[in-house]
């Protein structure tokens, strides 16, 4: 079967700085991966690479089989890679409805259209109150993006993003600043999705990791340091010093 | 079934239809008959408000609706305004026809702006859209064969309206017309303001990185924007050379760009309306004040700005939207 997504010996420096060492991983339909690491760790930068944000120094990224590592980011999202952020980045000028209304019209092509309204239109309307229903916030959607809970923003950020109706996601901390208690709502609103969509997930809280991954890239300064189940991640000496130790502790221990 | 409830209530400058529209010409019919009762010896004046006010809701356009900061917008209507003078003086008379040749000439101004302008954001967008604009206002002075200089273009005489309505002295049947222009292009953009297009921009304008992480590609939008915005601004530029038969340098000046600015952030930027009724309240405020202290009117101008920045930082179009908007929900919530 052809990964989805395959990220081909992926580097980046900045300088004499190395922030993406040699990472090389594929993601297959129906994988649900976490991709942890300390802070610092280039978690992040790798995930700009992948969404084009930033162009790699050395290595490739195929999407379906297909070379993308100098395509814009507006191919790649037709090909299906969408992304979150760890921050949450929405229109907040327009309504919870127009911001997942908007990216179903962006990838039905109706977004160059000047002269008629089709927010209302009977199958863009039955989208985008479907993918609110799906995440929960239906009630929400003629709400004003700046009147939400932050935890309601970050379910919409992923709202967005099922519009897009992606065949790879990749989620960037899509739990980070939410309270605690309201984190399972968040990994409802993931485990909703299509099992056909790849799932990259970057997080910091690994109760939400081990929950969600079946696999998981363990990274420590810019490298891939252990890929395995939750349960080896848990047991793994390198993925503890990774944590608790020095980095370079960390990749001599792997 | 809540939700259902909700999802019905999805404000309704998402929904298109007749009845915005037929609204939106009632208003502004009754707008230009009121002025047209209240102002009859002044119409001169009110012509003038209606071609700045094309100039004001082009930069609504960019800068409400994208986000962009300008200040040399006054090239995209001087421009326009030049070309449908020399037009006329060419042998194209017909004021329709005048406003058409405004309408090409403002859109191809728009598009080398846009070009030029949209390519950065913040400061450098802002010097860009300043050099943009002296550019083409050290142009117009120096060019004197086709701007007249310093001393304006002059000697523009249209036909009649239809062949039929001549521009009298007093300024009626210009008035009318321009109304007539005002109308039907304000109902074309709110129309054009409530389609996808125009939500991605003010998505763009709110967030360009995530409007580039669902697939938009920004550079080219806000270059067509920035036509249409050209082209609307032209038709501002054409009916004033119609009007007035001269045009003077002060239409591709600073001035007019930093005016223009002003009335937007008076009615509130991101709204057509705000855009209309800060040029006509700056325009009320300026003709009242200047008239009753015109050595220190300047002044209260300031002092006006100061106090609608400080108290309404949205404009107050937007300002009163948001208090109905408030309302509504309180009512609803009850």
């Amino acid at each position: 079967m052809t990964a989805l997504l395959e990220l081909q010996h992926l580097s980046k420096s900045f300088g004499g700085l190395r922030v993406t060492d040699d990472v090389s991983f594929t993601l297959s339909s129906g994988d649900r991966v976490a991709l942890i690491g300390p802070n610092g760790a280039g978690k992040t930068t790798l995930v700009n690479q992948i969404s084009g944000d930033l162009d790699p120094s050395e290595g490739r990224i195929l999407l379906g089989g297909v070379d993308v590592t100098g395509a814009s980011i507006a191919e790649r999202v037709q090909g299906g890679l969408v992304r979150t952020f760890q921050v949450t980045r929405l229109f907040t000028g327009l309504t919870v409805a127009e911001n997942v209304a908007l990216a179903v019209m962006q990838r039905r092509g109706l977004t160059k259209r000047m002269f008629s309204s089709v927010i209302n239109r009977a199958d863009v309307r039955e989208e985008w109150q479907s993918i609110l229903g799906l995440l929960g916030i239906a009630q929400l959607a003629a709400m004003p993006v700046t009147k939400l809970a932050y935890g309601q923003q970050r379910l919409l950020d992923l709202a967005i993003g099922l519009a897009m109706k992606p065949r790879v996601l990749v989620l960037d901390e899509p739990a980070a600043g939410v309270p605690h208690d309201e984190s399972p709502r968040i990994l409802e609103a993931i485990g909703k999705m299509s099992p056909d969509i790849a799932i990259l997930m970057i997080e910091h809280d690994m109760d939400l990791v081990f929950k969600f991954a079946k696999r998981v890239l363990v990274l420590a300064s810019g490298a891939l340091i252990f890929e395995g189940t939750p349960a080896e991640v848990k047991e793994n000496a390198a993925v503890r010093t990774a944590y608790l130790g020095s980095y370079a502790d960390a990749r001599r221990a792997s | 079934m809540t939700a259902s409830v909700s999802i019905e209530a999805v404000p309704p400058r998402a929904t298109s239809g007749l009845r915005n529209d037929a609204l939106a010409a009632v208003a502004i019919a009754a707008l230009g008959a009121i002025g047209y009762f209240v102002y009859p010896d002044d119409l001169a004046f009110l012509i003038r408000v209606i071609g700045l006010a094309f100039l004001v809701i082009s930069l609504d356009l960019v800068t409400g609706y994208c986000g962009v900061a300008t200040l040399g917008h006054a090239a995209l209507f001087g421009v326009a305004a030049y070309a449908a003078g020399n037009a006329c003086l060419a042998g194209i008379t017909d004021p329709i026809l005048m406003i058409l040749v405004g309408i090409v000439a403002g859109a191809c101004t728009g598009l080398v702006s846009g070009l030029l302008v949209t390519r950065f954001r913040g400061l450098p967008q802002l010097v860009l859209s300043i050099a943009f604009g002296q550019l083409i206002a050290a142009l117009a002075n120096k060019l004197s064969s086709i701007t007249g200089g310093s001393d304006g273009l002059a000697g523009i005489s249209p036909t009649p309206i239809f062949g039929v309505f001549n521009f009298d002295m007093f300024g009626r049947n210009g008035y009318i017309f321009s109304v007539a222009v005002l109308l039907v292009t304000m109902v074309v953009l709110l129309r054009f303001a409530r389609s996808p297009f125009a939500l991605m921009c003010r998505a763009i304008k709110d967030d360009t990185l995530r409007a580039r992480m669902i697939g938009v590609a920004v550079f080219p939008r806000l270059v067509v924007m920035y036509c249409i915005a050209g082209a609307v601004a032209g038709i501002g530029g054409a009916l004033t050379a119609i009007n007035t038969g001269v045009i003077g340098l002060d239409s591709v000046g600073f001035e007019r760009s930093a005016e223009a600015l002003i009335m937007l952030i008076l009615g509130g930027a991101g709204k057509l309306w705000g855009a209309l009724i800060g040029a006509i309240l700056f325009e009320l405020f300026a003709h009242y004040v200047s008239a009753a202290s015109p050595f220190h009117w300047m002044i209260m101008v300031g002092v006006l700005l100061i106090v609608v920045v400080l108290f309404f930082p949205k404009g107050l179009v937007n300002e009163v939207g948001r208090r109905v908007g408030d309302l509504r929900r309180a009512r609803a919530a009850k």
